[in-house]
Order: structure tokens, then sequence, then C-alpha cells
């Protein structure tokens, strides 16, 4: 069994609407390597080209966030949930 | 064009006086239809969320309070279509930090201002252009 991740709205234009897809790996890093390899419209959008996770990009491996976890390099298993959330903000 | 039904314009309203002398801040759940430039959302349900920022000048949305509206949303085969926050000293207007951070395209930004009664107004942001929406009330 892969891992499912979870889309938010805006990245789904790139799945062709799909907000949940499979994808395979041993850490939070590998899954998003195979998402885009599945779908390169999301090339960009959930990592940067060094590598280093997008700073408005939230994302939670089941409950948790891997911010406080091994970020990107948090260990997944089969059945686990990845959920890709966009940082909502703003001022006055 | 924005729908919300009435319940949830008055859930709106009391989470952002709830927060005063914060900003308050929240997610809409709901269905969009039309088509894509002129989108019309129906918010049916209300998500309140903490405010993370904890400050009477800007807000973060609590990341868990997003997955755990998200993941409700989906189980009512709704999604989510918006965010609300407020506004505690100035009008029902994004400023530049809301369109600089305005996270999709797609959503419905909705803006209430307590600077004096409140008033709520709903916008389009899109590519940095802010364009007003209708709000309509209906149901209950």
């Amino acid at each position: 069994m892969p891992v499912e991740v979870r889309l938010p709205t805006q990245l789904r234009d790139a799945t062709s609407g799909q907000s949940t897809v499979p994808a395979a790996g041993q850490t939070v890093a590998e899954v998003l390597a195979d998402l885009t390899a599945s779908y390169p419209g999301l090339a960009g959008r959930i990592v940067n080209e060094d590598g280093s996770l997008h700073k408005f990009v939230n994302i939670y491996l089941n409950d948790d966030d891997i911010r406080y976890l091994d970020k990107l390099e948090t260990k997944v298993g089969d059945g686990d949930q990845l959920s890709i959330l966009p940082a909502v903000a703003g001022g006055a | 064009m924005l729908r919300l039904t009435r319940p949830v314009y008055a859930q709106i309203v009391a989470h952002c006086l709830d927060g005063v002398p914060l900003e308050a801040c929240g997610l809409l759940g709901g269905t969009t239809g039309g088509n894509a430039s002129k989108a019309t959302g129906q918010a049916t349900v209300c998500y309140p969320a903490t405010n993370d920022a904890a400050s009477a000048r800007v807000y973060t949305l609590n990341p868990r309070d997003h997955l755990k509206a998200d993941r409700d949303a989906e189980e009512r085969g709704l999604e989510i279509i918006g965010v609300f926050h407020s506004h505690t000293h100035t009008e029902a207007y994004p400023s530049p930090t809301d369109v600089a951070q305005a996270p999709d395209p797609a959503w419905h930004y909705v803006l209430v201002s307590l600077r004096a009664e409140p008033v709520l107004r709903s916008y389009r942001i899109v590519d940095g252009n802010i364009s007003e929406e209708t709000v309509v009330l209906e149901g209950r």
C-alpha cells in the first residue's frame, strides 16, 4: 500500500482535479519526488529547487506537522496520509 | 458572488468579535459553481480557527485547524472555498499583506471590519488583483 497524499485546492490543477493521489517513498522527500514525477505540474510548488520545503507550505504526516518530526527526512509507512496545506496568513 | 447561509454569517461575525482586541480568522467550507472567472461560492460551514500570531495587526491561521477543517469538509462532500479574518481598526478591504499572502486564487476572501459596527465584505484576489464581489445571505 502506498502513501496517500492530500492536496490543497490550488494544486489540484496539476492532478486533473484529484484531491487525493497515491505516491511511494520511504521518507517525505521521496514521496514528494515520486509525486512530482507522476504530476510534473507540481514541480517547484511544494519543494524548492534546492530541495527545501516551500516556506508557505505546511505538510502533515497523519496528524503531525513534519516540521516537528524530521522535516523532509521524516519516515513514512504504507497507509500513512500526507496532507499538503498552504500557509494562510495576512494582516491589517 | 459569495452566498452565505445566515448561520455561517453569524458565526463569522461572532468569531471576529470574540477575538477582539486581536485579529480573528477562520475558513469557509462549501461548494463553488459558475465558470472559472466568475465563480459563485456557497459557504455552508464556518470553521473558526486560532490566529497563531495572536496580534491585532496580522494573522496566521493555525495549520492544525486548517487540517481539521479540510478533513471535515471532505467528509461532508465539500471543500474549503475561502478564508475570513477581521481588521480590528481598519476597513474591510484586503491589505497589501493580505494580497501578498493570498494562498489560492480560487478562494473567496472575506474581511470583517470591527472599526465600528461589524462590516463584512468579500473579495477575489487573483494575480495580485483585488475585486470585490457581492455577498448574498440566504437560508437559515
